[in-house]
């Protein structure tokens, strides 16, 4: 393979280790902030199910994504993911749970704009109306968990104890299925923009493993992301766990679950078929922010707890990171595709 | 798996169930056991008996001595109930000052042997009975913290009736005896182990408040 191809694959790579250190918190920081589960045990689930996500149910979001703008020389894709990379990382640096998916439509939209390329304005509009539902329907998945599961321990005899090691499966099977759907969900970020220019060929061994080229892609991506959650994701889990509203550990386990059935759902193909069979409308598949996610299920909680415990102050200035963030990462694309293709004389689209 | 020990760590809770539920069952036995020393000491002084179940009630006290410092022991090396975890052992230290209170009472008895005339049996019986009473309660509530916190209040509701019945009962033998015809020294040694025996109430009372809040805190 040539070495350049590496060098640009790399800009993914680099991407799906800041998606890892920043977003994949999203999925165990409840548990690792409440002390529930050691960060290392966190760290090794998220890692493994994140790959299986990624390389099982992956292909959906990334076709999504692919509509939005399609990259089409390696440069150019190696731009956009190391602008988006390079905005997620700043915004880690200050320790908020940005969103790798609204750094990777910036980036996009970034690209379409130098190149002149024209953005599928349908397809933006409903990404962007993912993101606004997204925390809302956590939020609400949240609130009717949370009012359903307090009901249940209120008439159930639970030792405090046995309540503590159930919680703790719980949260680890929670983790594992989020990790699972952010890996499903969130891969388009990392690899979506390789996808149409794959330099990989399939790979068929005596028709027991066949691996298509965006699989491969998928693999490595996943790889890059569990790299990203071992080496950088402990201060994010901290901020997650803690900072926005002190979580009691079942509560973590509801914001958690509630995290992971948005994102299950935003990437399954077989609920979006199974609801087009029955005749209604399709969800779709789109990469949803993980992070909006879980600060919808958190906030969730928090109004039914009364509000008052609910630190505004971190969801607003998480709030205001999202904003920040596309236009960053847009701006960054801009500037790297420049230098590529004006600096390093490099073919950035065709 | 992971170094998430399931197994062992559904055997670690069972463990620290039982000990918990151990260490509950020795502050109500001990105060089953003090209410006979009492009787016994009214009725024959020191005897050998009576050292006997003192000497049970020192056993039952380093027993939970024990199971307290096991329990956190386990609580912090295994990170359990990382949110509850402080007020667990807090109360546990706050039940083992109880049971050592029983405990020196019944040191007092033995080492002060103080001389309770007849007419003072029958009041300071009842004091006593209302003072196990008020544990009695304390040790359910304990009980509900750990299973069923929507008792808690109920339970902690009759540990502040028996604190203030055993209140009343202090006041009323402490005038007793203030107004015998006993010397003055008397009157004071007397007085001295009724208001021990009275101070029981007040721990157990407070820490039935500290339970109220601490279920308060252990709700989602």
């Amino acid at each position: 393979m040539d070495l350049t191809i590496i060098v640009f694959l790399l800009g993914g790579l680099f991407l799906g280790w800041s998606l890892g250190a920043n977003d994949a918190a999203n999925v165990f920081g409840t548990a690792v902030g409440t002390r529930m589960i050691r960060f290392q045990t966190a760290a090794i689930v998220c890692g493994i199910f994140v790959i299986l996500g990624a390389v099982i149910s992956g292909a959906g979001t990334t076709e999504t994504l692919g509509k939005l703008g399609s990259i089409n020389a390696l440069p150019g894709a190696f731009a956009a993911c190391v602008a988006a990379g390079l905005a997620v990382y700043l915004m880690t640096k200050f320790g908020l749970p940005v969103s790798t998916t609204q750094a990777i439509v910036g980036a996009i939209v970034g690209w379409n704009i130098y190149t002149g390329s024209s953005t599928n304005i349908q397809v933006l509009i409903t990404i962007i109306s993912t993101w606004v539902l997204c925390p809302i329907i956590a939020g609400l998945i949240a609130m009717f968990l949370f009012t359903i599961t307090k009901r249940i321990l209120r008439y159930n005899t639970l030792h405090i104890l046995r309540l503590d090691a159930y919680t703790r499966l719980l949260l680890l099977l929670a983790g594992a299925f989020g990790a699972y759907s952010l890996g499903a969900n969130n891969i388009a970020n990392v690899m979506g923009v390789f996808v149409p220019i794959s330099p990989f060929t399939d790979i068929n061994i005596m028709n027991i493993l066949y691996l298509s080229s965006a699989g491969q892609l998928f693999l490595l991506g996943g790889i890059a992301i569990a790299v990203g959650v071992v080496t950088y994701s402990k201060k994010v889990m901290l901020t997650v766990g803690s900072d926005l509203l002190r979580l009691s550990p079942v509560a973590a386990f509801i914001v958690v679950i509630s995290h992971s059935i948005v994102l299950f759902v935003f990437a399954s193909q077989g609920i979006s078929n199974f609801l087009n069979s029955i005749n209604l409308p399709s969800i779709p598949l789109v990469p949803v922010s993980s992070s909006q996610a879980i600060v919808g299920a958190i906030i969730g909680i928090g109004i039914l707890k009364g509000g008052k415990e609910v630190k505004w102050g971190i969801a607003g200035r998480i709030a205001l990171g999202w904003f920040i963030l596309p236009v960053i990462a847009a701006l960054i694309a801009f500037l790297s595709l420049f230098v590529l293709q004006n600096i390093f004389n490099q073919t950035i689209s065709f | 798996m992971f170094g998430f020990k399931t197994e062992s760590l559904f055997g670690q809770t069972k463990q620290l169930e039982r000990e918990i539920d151990q260490f509950v069952d020795i502050l109500s036995e001990v105060g089953l056991v003090f209410k006979s020393i009492v009787s016994l000491y009214l009725n024959n002084g020191n005897s050998d008996k009576f050292d006997g179940m003192v000497e049970q009630v020192r056993g039952m006290e380093s027993k939970a001595d024990k199971i307290t410092k096991e329990v956190e022991r386990t609580l912090y090396e295994e990170t359990l109930i990382p949110d509850a975890r402080s007020d667990v052992l807090r109360l546990l230290e706050h039940m083992d000052e109880l049971i050592g209170m029983y405990q020196g009472n019944c040191y007092h008895f033995s080492i002060q042997k103080p001389d309770f005339p007849k007419e003072f049996h029958r009041d300071l019986i009842s004091l006593c009975e209302t003072v196990v009473n008020c544990v009695e309660s304390l040790c359910l509530t304990v009980r509900s913290f750990f299973r069923d916190t929507k008792s808690v209040r109920d339970d902690a509701h009759k540990v502040t009736f028996y604190e203030k019945e055993s209140d009343i009962q202090f006041s009323s033998l402490a005038r007793k005896i203030f107004d015998s015809k006993l010397p003055l020294d008397q009157k004071m040694h007397l007085r001295y182990f009724v208001e021990k025996i009275d101070r029981i109430c007040d721990q157990a009372e407070d820490i039935a408040d500290e339970i109220q809040i601490y279920a308060i805190k252990r709700s989602i």
